[in-house]
């Protein structure tokens, strides 16, 4: 990636800044479950940009097959993720999640 | 030129990720969430990806950040409470994000990527749709209508997790209604006269 041109480098530094961004945000928003939520979205994202960078810098189409299969699991997981936040809710009338321990044996 | 659009891009997505984990409000969160995903949509345009980019705005701005807006609008929390935690987890958070960046380091380091020597986008096809349409409807047919199933078992798993039954609500039943007989509904009585019934 030397001089003027973009190189996969550059991409993966973005992708791993996103990634190591998204595991810190779950570390210090314990309690928030919504922000844990668009932490894993971030992620994924990063996830997303890894593939999209490999695919084009090494001249297949594949890789953008695969993120858009990355795509689809995000959707479903935000989808599935916030119902259980609305029912958790709506049993508990709160959302803090630092101690939840109602399935604890 | 591409590297200074590059360089631009990148710095609002990293800011506006950071910017999501450490808003007080989850609103300003999931407008972040919104700028990250939008500028990495920019990103992908940048190296040739337009389809994977477009998708990514439908998808992600146009329903997964409004789901995201929908539920902290529903939600009726006190978020300032939330977000008491935050320096007490700091140090911790601090120390697996560094041990985890130090470690994608030495990987990356090591390894010889095989870029650079291809650069395109869409081999031997008019558009980036097209390549990934030639492939996605051949080769990876059977992957592409099992993210279908996936899509649809996680939209039934919402409504069945969020549907609840409510026991006061009353709702008309039509085959109750037309089973209806006469001698379930009508009696007849034979009132003498002077009495009551």
């Amino acid at each position: 990636m030397a001089g003027m041109e973009i190189g996969v480098g550059h991409y993966l530094s973005v992708s791993a800044a996103l990634f190591v961004i998204g595991v810190f945000g779950i570390f210090v928003n314990r309690k928030n479950i919504i922000v844990i939520l668009m932490a894993i979205e971030l992620i994924l994202l990063s996830v997303n940009i890894n593939l999209v960078a490999f695919s084009v810098f090494n001249g297949t189409i594949v890789g953008q097959v695969f993120a858009m299969l990355v795509l689809t699991v995000a959707a479903a997981e935000a989808a599935v993720g916030l119902a259980i936040l609305v029912v958790y809710f709506r049993n508990r009338g709160e959302i803090a999640v630092e101690d939840v321990n109602v399935l604890r044996g | 030129m591409q590297l200074i659009a590059f360089y631009i891009l990148s710095t609002i997505v990293v800011l506006s990720a950071l910017f999501v984990i450490a808003a007080r409000n989850p609103v300003h969160s999931v407008l972040w969430l919104i700028c990250a995903f939008f500028t990495s949509a920019g990103l992908l345009v940048l190296i040739g990806a337009e389809f994977l980019a477009m998708l990514l705005v439908v998808v992600y701005v146009g329903a997964v950040a409004v789901l995201f807006l929908f539920v902290v609008m529903m939600l009726d929390v006190d978020f300032v409470e939330l977000k008491q935690g935050f320096l007490n987890y700091l140090p911790a958070g601090a120390l697996v994000a560094l041990a985890l960046l130090a470690e994608i380091g030495v990987v990356a380091a090591a390894a010889t990527f095989g870029g650079g020597a291809s650069f395109d986008p869409k081999p031997d096809a008019a558009t980036n749709a097209q390549a990934l349409s030639k492939v996605l409807y051949t080769d990876y047919l059977l992957l592409f209508q099992m993210s279908g199933i996936v899509l649809l078992v996680a939209m039934m798993g919402a409504i069945v997790l969020t549907l609840r039954a409510r026991a006061k609500v009353k709702r008309q039943d039509i085959a109750k209604q037309t089973g209806r007989k006469r001698k379930d509904a009508v009696e007849l009585k034979d009132v003498r006269p002077g009495q009551g019934i």
